[in-house]
């Protein structure tokens, strides 16, 4: 005879299946709501500035004085001490966090792999702003004793003090991408007589290249919007950065700077934050997408 | 010769039983399983194992789960080395050079240059067609271009491959069914030429008509490759290999030629086993 199932816990178990999918497709899209808000302040506070500011302007122009008698807006200055100290971290974290990762993954005894990992989380944790005095007050002095013309407030410290800080991402996230990577791929490795680097070169990372490379795009992401070490050690001078020996003003330490100031509300000098802060989300944008095509590109269904 | 040493005559569960028409069956080693016992740290896996292997012939390890035939094929390329705690003890000899492979001064590595191994599940490495049957070459230091192409094209046909995807070499190896990835496996396997080709289970995660062909080629391979196959199947055992050897609890209990493991054991264990008693 078979069991009979009261419809009243049948009404009731549907009751609370609908009510839940309801509170997790609200949580879902609260985090879209917020991504939404934050685009509509940054657009319509940059409409009101290129209202006044040409977008020719803002993109050829290579100065940027908005506090100045003699305003200018060239946001490729502060989007080049951007761009040189993040390319300076990825020098830094990309072939160290590679090797890192394959060590850990494909070479180091468990035992040691426990001890160094914690260790790396604790990079992780430590505040970013420990990290721009440690840059601004040690390195920096140290580094001037051996490269001569290194300024006080440089590009080139910085940008290595945020290739450290983003290690510890790029090597947990590269490192969980080779571990995925099944075992029965390096079984066929060794069959073949690999060497253990080989097998790690040769068929490792070519198995995770869709999570190691979306691990470079959010150290990538991490180091543009990072604020604290360059506000601190790279200096606030906003100038086309060719040169990492001197100092130039990134978008988020020119951010930092002018929300500190006591610039008036309504000012067009206020108004740049939102310009600036435009540009820094579409740049960071434009990686995530990158990663994004990538990852697609190079996911391998085993 | 039988493989019988008078130690092991003292207990009567590790003795392997020959039949007498597989002695004179086996006149050219290529492998010679002497006395080997295999420990998954503690666990005692492989109990005091003989193995004859004849060259250029196909030899089927059987067995129920757990038996010790997959730790045996996997101690004759080394791959227990891959982790920690395991340990041999005897000797796998491959003949006629003498080489104990599983001498502890001997470099998995280079035992693993001479032995190929097709596992379980198809594992192709995720490069192109070509660059999955060049890869046992390469790592070999074979880098003419001639060289490559003309020993791909020679793996891939003998692993009746070839006009399948001789149009698409360089497209990704996940583009193609779990059949013709294994086959693609054991392509790649049989480029650098090895001396003997293990065989695990290759054919456990296919349909009926892949593993036809699967069957097909090692029964080519015979008199040209020394293979030695786990199978689960008894039916493929009885269908493709020479000489078969039953394997129960990490003791080697018999061994012999094909059709008489199947046709009239000798051991009990084995007739209540290849009559599907058990297993």
């Amino acid at each position: 005879m078979p069991l009979l199932v009261s419809p009243r816990f049948l009404a009731r178990r549907r009751l609370v299946d609908r009510a839940m999918r309801a509170m997790m497709f609200a949580a879902a899209f609260v985090s879209v709501l917020v991504t939404m808000g934050i685009v509509y302040v940054l657009v319509s506070e940059s409409v009101r500035f290129f209202a006044q500011v040409s977008m020719l302007d803002f993109l050829t122009d290579t100065q940027w004085t908005p506090v100045f008698q003699d305003k200018h807006f060239g946001i490729m200055t502060l989007v080049s001490g951007t761009l040189m100290t993040s390319g300076i971290a990825l020098l830094v974290a990309v072939p160290a966090g590679t090797i890192l990762a394959i060590y850990l993954s494909e070479f180091a005894p468990p035992a040691l792999r426990e001890i160094i990992k914690p260790f790396l989380e604790l990079i992780a944790g430590v505040p970013t702003v420990a990290f721009g005095y440690f840059a601004l007050l040690f390195l920096t002095p140290l580094f001037q004793t051996f490269i001569p013309g290194l300024a006080g407030f440089n590009l080139l410290v910085p940008g290595i003090v945020m290739g450290i800080m983003i290690l510890p991402y790029i090597v947990s996230v590269s490192e969980d991408a080779m571990r995925a990577v099944p075992n029965t791929l390096r079984e066929g490795a060794y069959a073949l007589g690999y060497t253990r680097l080989q097998t790690g070169v040769k068929v490792v990372i070519p198995g995770a290249l869709s999570g190691i490379t979306a691990a470079y795009m959010l150290g990538m992401s991490r180091a543009v919007g990072e604020t604290m070490v360059v506000a601190i050690a790279a200096g606030q001078q906003a100038k086309i950065a060719l040169n990492p020996l001197e100092g130039a003003a990134t978008i988020t330490a020119y951010i930092v700077q002018i929300s500190l100031g006591d610039v008036p509300h309504d000012s067009i000098a206020y108004l740049t934050i939102f310009a600036a802060g435009l540009t820094l989300f579409l740049m960071t944008l434009t990686f995530n997408v990158i990663a994004f095509v990538l990852r697609r590109k190079y996911r391998e269904v085993y | 010769m039988t493989r019988l040493s008078p130690s092991d005559s003292a207990s009567l569960v590790t003795q392997i039983k020959v039949a007498p028409r597989a002695l004179n069956a086996v006149p050219d080693l290529r492998v010679d399983v002497r006395n080997l016992d295999f420990y998954y740290g503690t666990f005692h896996a492989l109990k005091s194992v003989q193995l004859p292997v004849a060259n250029a012939k196909v030899t089927a390890l059987i067995g129920p789960s757990g038996c010790g035939k997959s730790t045996l094929l996997r101690s004759f390329n080394r791959m227990h080395d891959l982790y920690p705690g395991n340990r041999y003890e005897g000797e796998i000899m491959l003949l006629p050079e003498q080489l104990n492979i599983v001498g502890r001064d001997v470099d998995p590595m280079l035992v693993r240059l001479r032995i190929g191994m097709v596992f379980q599940k198809p594992n192709p490495f995720p490069k192109s067609i070509y660059d999955n049957v060049a890869a046992g070459l390469t790592i070999r230091g074979i880098s003419s271009r001639s060289v490559l192409d003309e020993r791909v094209e020679r793996a891939l046909r003998q692993a009746a491959l070839w006009d399948e995807v001789k149009d698409r070499l360089k497209t990704s190896a996940y583009g193609l069914s779990g059949g013709q990835q294994q086959r693609l496996c054991i392509a790649r396997a049989l480029a650098p030429e090895p001396d003997v080709l293990l065989l695990d289970e290759p054919t456990s995660a296919l349909d009926p008509i892949a593993t036809a062909k699967i069957e097909d080629l090692i029964d080519e391979f015979r008199d040209r490759y020394t293979v030695v196959i786990v199978t689960h199947n008894m039916q493929q055992a009885a269908r493709i290999s020479d000489y078969t050897a039953f394997m129960h609890l990490g003791h080697m209990v018999e061994y012999g030629a094909t059709a008489d493991v199947f046709s009239r054991p000798a051991d009990e264990r084995t007739i209540a086993y290849v009559t599907g008693r058990f297993g």
